[in-house]
């Protein structure tokens, strides 16, 4: 395996994608990330020198909406299937030290 | 006359003609799913009392001449990744175990606008990951041809309901080939359209420039009415198409004289099951007698779709997942400070398929790597787009495989989550390129289990494949009559 | 010898525009609506939900960005910018890396320095980029359990962010660049620019380095400046923060810090939780945004006489002092208040004395913006014409004017329904001020002992009795004339 992810790569991400894994999970991460970019690794094979990346497949461009106020007051709605809420606002645990 | 028997446009006919009342559709439906859905579990959530209320509501529009379309009075069920206002949408996962929608997805209401009774929301792979069904948080569902198999996924819930009689039709969603995969394992019929053909508000992302929304159903005439009741711009859709010509069900003539047929070389190699491959070029036989042109090609390119597809979805996914976070809606884990929250939320509510796509998205995106996997692999997708185009100017239509084999057996895929995602090889290219696909049942192997036929049709040529498959089927059908 | 620092400053700032609705949905971006009364599926990161892009944001991007002399990016796209916080519903934020909408354009500031004729030496501050963006919503500390509560009516609200290059050297020459910013999106009306409410908020970059020394040193971003005064003390804060860790040998390390306006001081924002990592894509579901030459074109031809024109066209078209032109022109709302009462026939010099002198003391006592004014320029004529002729006098004129500046009412309307005209009946202000002698025999006897002031005294008491309605000039001479008779 050309690929391998150690502890810290794996915590890395785990920050950035908010998961914590349990050690198990943790080692069989690691083992299929690591296979997966090995894979991708093919990728580089090609040579993609000048070709442009593509994100869209339609060249569709300029997809606008006019600046007229269709929506009002929808909080109800919004607020229906939050785990927490008060005061017509969602309930987080506090972000302020 | 078993109503079960009927397909969703024949249903609706004799609906409109005063054959049958729409309430005794909808309760034939749940007679069959009282009889089967213990075993099979194609739903996840069942909204009897809502249908027949519903069922009530279309037949006074039918009998006021209100509602005269083909799909009229059809009970069908939604793949549960599209929103259903006032009925749970859980994407068959924990972090959305208790999430109901105060909107419906666009298709949806499409569908409602038709005159379509909806009666319950399908299982699926959680997040649409998965080629199986089996990641599903509610439990695997199983194959009504043979329930030691898995229906395929992602949206196996979908096409087992379909096969099951648990619905006279249903929607799936396909990014990698979730619809035509379960249809061909399930045998029937499912299309992905054109991306861009059908709205994708209200359809819970997972790979935002691969998904797109379509039906499963009995037959070709059933998948080409539904599409074009769900197909329409929706200006709520910023990737959604402006086009004239979703008159789909005009393609439902029998004439494939003349029409160019690739077949690409480079999909018949390694790893194809003999039965599967022996079917498939049986069926282009099929089209020749009947008038097409059959040519074997090279497509090219193929073994780099995986990995350009699992890159791009990977990374959309972890974004797009970023959202199921235990502040807006569905499930919550308690903690006192806000990153253990998260983390307990997330690590809980997902399931290990999930992780492993939110992992992996994460790290392509991360610094350092950006340049070497993401935009590398949207690079290849372009060249991929390119060899079809290539082959489409030569071919109104590419046939090939679904899926490498039959349907196999339940809980021998997820061990190795490397060899489930090889075999999504002859669907995933159809996304990256934005291609129109159908899958159409063409053969059972030894087992009995179906064998699918994949129509791929250059961008916005739908009617051509509509037009293959339904000539195929017809073809089929009369074999059948002689053979029978 | 002590060594000597130079203070490198780039500035990040973000400007909220002034569009009817929020960027990626219809709802309204009107302020002080009841917690998420203005959100919907789009704005709140429902699942299932997509941005559809508001052209006017284009519009006005474009108009600043032509404004500061930017290259407009012909194809821009839209990135997400993926971190989580609960203000952030989708945890990814829509915003412009790889392709922001202008580059490469420049303001001048007026340095210190002038030049030989006296005039002021220009230094061009670089604009790295423009970017449009989505704002995040707003987050409340509950003291009472403990907790958090998220609102976010100003989730999805349109921002843009202008990012400065590195070429400002002192508080002063931020300040400077950040009321040139101001006034011309002001006058471009694609903001109101207020800091205090956070329409427009400076993020600022900050390193020092030897004076001479080539390269730029280590440096940090300061956050939360709500004021002018909030920067420069941030600024000077900063310097001295950094020049000391140098000159004690230790390093600055890059950081976001937060400024706490109360203590003067701030502090790291860091943890580890913050990778810093962002993973930048291009949204798979919004559109590129393609700019012609001829939307350019249309953008330019609709483009308003900005601050420096106006300051040149009022110096030749009117008599009026240049501290007039520069305070009148210090915001668009005055300027166009200004010239709509002048296009009404209203002599200019008026007009200039009733905004230096009225206007700006009552915004000075209510604590108001310029842009804030409410006064329609009809009323305003209307009011300074009633003035002009004596209809009304001096005193009611500034006390109907005070009526008009909160609620803008019709001074002609009122002034009749008061019954606040003066009174120009020679034999009631007689009688008035045959009174007040009679009631003030020490004032009376002060002025005929010479003391000229005790006059004044008088004047006022008849004004009082005459509630302000009388010519002031007509009762000081009435006065005179009946006070020399005894």
């Amino acid at each position: 395996m050309a690929n391998v992810i150690d502890d810290e790569t794996i915590e890395y991400v785990g920050i950035l994608a908010k998961l914590d894994l349990s050690p198990e999970e943790r080692e069989a991460a690691k083992k299929d990330m690591g296979r997966m970019l090995d894979y991708i690794d093919k990728l580089a094979e090609l040579d993609t020198e000048g070709v442009e990346p593509m994100s869209h497949i339609f060249p569709v461009q300029n997809v606008f909406r006019e600046d007229v106020v269709t929506n009002g007051d929808d909080s109800a709605n919004i607020l229906k299937n939050a785990p927490g809420c008060k005061d017509n606002m969602f309930r987080v645990p506090k972000t302020f030290a | 006359m078993d109503i079960l028997e009927l397909t969703a446009v024949e249903l609706s006919e004799k609906i409109r003609g005063g054959e049958i009342r729409v309430r005794d559709a909808v309760e034939a439906v749940f007679e069959r799913i009282d009889g089967t859905e213990k075993e099979l579990n194609c739903y996840v959530t069942l909204e009897k009392e809502k249908a027949l209320a519903r069922a009530e509501e279309v037949q006074a529009k039918i009998d006021a001449g209100e509602l005269t379309g083909p799909l009229a009075g059809v009970p069908m069920a939604i793949k549960d990744n599209l929103c259903t206002e006032g009925t749970l949408t859980t994407c068959s996962s924990k972090i959305l175990e208790n999430f109901v929608p105060t909107y419906s997805a666009e298709a949806v209401r499409n569908l409602e606008k038709a005159g379509v009774v909806i009666i319950g929301k399908t299982n699926m792979d959680e997040f649409a990951m998965g080629s199986t069904t089996e990641t599903s948080y509610f439990g695997a569902t199983k194959n009504p041809r043979d329930p030691g198999h898995v229906p395929g996924g992602s949206s196996g819930g979908s096409a087992a309901a379909v096969a099951a009689g648990e619905c006279f039709a249903a929607l799936g969603s396909d990014t990698g080939g979730s619809i035509r995969q379960p249809a061909s394992y399930c045998g029937v019929v499912g299309m992905k359209p054109t991306y861009g053909t059908v709205s994708r508000y209200g359809l819970i992302a997972y790979g935002s420039s691969l998904d797109q929304i379509g039906p499963l159903t009995k037959d070709v005439r059933d998948c080409a009415t539904v599409l074009e009741a769900i197909a329409s711009h929706d200006a709520k859709d910023s990737t959604s198409l402006e086009r004239d010509d979703l008159d789909f069900t005009s393609a439902l003539t029998e004439d494939v004289k003349g029409m160019k047929i690739g077949i690409p070389r480079d999909y018949f190699r390694e790893g194809l099951d003999p039965e599967v491959k022996q079917a498939v070029l049986s069926a282009a036989k099929v089209l020749e007698e009947r008038g097409a042109v059959v040519e074997q090609f090279d497509l090219s390119l193929v073994e780099y779709a995986i990995p350009t597809y699992y890159t791009i979805a990977a990374a959309e996914a972890s974004s797009n997942l970023e959202r199921f976070d235990g502040i807006k809606y569905g499930f919550r884990a308690e903690e006192d400070s806000l990153h253990p929250m998260y983390k307990k939320t997330r690590s809980q509510g997902f399931g290990p398929e999930v992780k492993r796509r939110i992992m992996l998205g994460s790290f392509v995106l991360s610094s350092g790597y950006y340049d070497a996997y993401y935009i590398k692999a949207l690079k290849v997708k372009a060249l991929i787009k390119e060899a079809f185009d290539r082959a489409f100017e030569k071919y109104d239509v590419i046939l090939a495989p679904v899926a490498p084999t039959t349907a196999p057996k339940l809980g021998d895929s997820l061990s190795d989550p490397m060899k489930m995602y090889l075999a999504d090889i002859y669907t995933i290219s159809v996304n990256l390129a934005g291609l129109p696909a159908i899958s159409v049942p063409c053969a059972a192997d030894e087992k009995g289990l179906p064998i699918g036929l994949q129509i791929i049709g250059a961008c916005f040529q739908e009617k051509k494949i509509i037009r293959a498959a339904y000539t195929f089927e017809q073809s089929r059908k009369q074999e059948d009559r002689i053979h029978g | 010898m002590a060594k000597e620092y130079e203070t490198v400053i780039g500035l990040e700032v973000h400007v909220e525009l002034a569009t009817k609705t929020k960027i990626f949905c219809g709802c309204s971006t009107a302020f002080g609506g009841a917690s998420n009364t203005h959100t919907c599926p789009v704005c709140t990161g429902m699942p299932g939900s997509l941005p559809v892009l508001n052209r006017q944001v284009v519009e006005y991007a474009l108009a600043v960005g032509l404004a500061l002399n930017c290259d407009i990016t012909r194809t821009c796209k839209f990135d997400r910018k993926n971190y989580f916080y609960p203000d952030n519903p989708q945890n990814y934020q829509i915003s412009q890396l790889y392709l922001p909408i202008c580059r490469n354009g420049y303001v001048e500031i007026e340095t210190e320095e002038t030049d030989e004729k006296g005039a002021p030496v220009l230094k061009k501050v670089g604009i790295h980029e423009i970017h449009m963006e989505e704002d995040a919503g707003k987050l409340i500390h509950d003291e009472w359990e403990d907790c958090s509560l998220v609102d976010y009516n100003r989730s999805g609200v349109p921002l843009i962010e202008i990012v400065s290059e590195p070429d400002m050297r002192s508080a002063r020459e931020v300040i400077q660049y950040l009321e040139k910013l101001r006034m011309i999106i002001q006058y471009l009306g694609a903001s109101d620019c207020k800091l205090q409410e956070g329409s427009m908020r400076a993020d600022v970059n900050l390193s020092v380095r030897e004076v001479g020394a080539k390269e730029y040193g280590v440096r940090t971003e300061m956050k939360n400046l709500n004021s002018f005064r909030a920067i420069s003390h941030a600024i000077e804060g900063e310097r001295a923060r950094q020049i000391d860790l140098l000159e004690s040998g230790e390093k600055v390390l890059q950081e976001t810090r937060r400024w706490d306006d109360n203590k003067e001081t701030s502090y790291p924002m860091r943890s580890k939780e913050d990778a810093q990592d962002y993973r930048y894509f291009p949204d798979p579901d919004l559109a590129p945004v393609h700019i012609s030459e001829e939307w350019i074109q249309a953008v330019r031809d609709r483009q308003p006489e900005l601050r420096d024109e106006k300051r040149r066209r009022y110096a030749a078209e009117y008599d009026i002092p240049a501290y007039d032109i520069d305070i009148i022109t210090g915001s668009k709302r005055m300027a166009d208040l200004f010239e709509a009462a002048v296009a009404m026939g209203t002599p200019p010099k008026k007009v200039s004395n009733w905004l230096m002198g009225e206007t700006l003391r009552l915004l000075k006592e209510r604590n108001m913006d310029p842009e804030d004014l409410r006064i329609s320029p009809e009323h305003f004529s209307k009011l300074i014409e009633l003035n002009e002729k004596k209809a009304i006098t001096n005193t009611v004129a500034k006390e109907v004017f005070e009526i008009l500046f909160d609620s803008d009412i019709d001074p002609e309307e009122y002034v009749k329904e008061k019954g606040l005209m003066t009174v120009n009946d020679e034999g009631a202000l007689r009688k008035t001020v045959e009174e007040v002698i009679a009631a003030n025999p020490q004032s009376v006897a002060d002025y005929r002992a010479g003391k000229e002031k005790a006059i004044g005294f008088l004047v006022g008491q008849t004004m009082k009795a005459m509630k302000g309605k009388a010519d002031p000039a007509g009762v000081n001479a009435l006065l005179k004339e009946l006070l020399a008779k005894e």
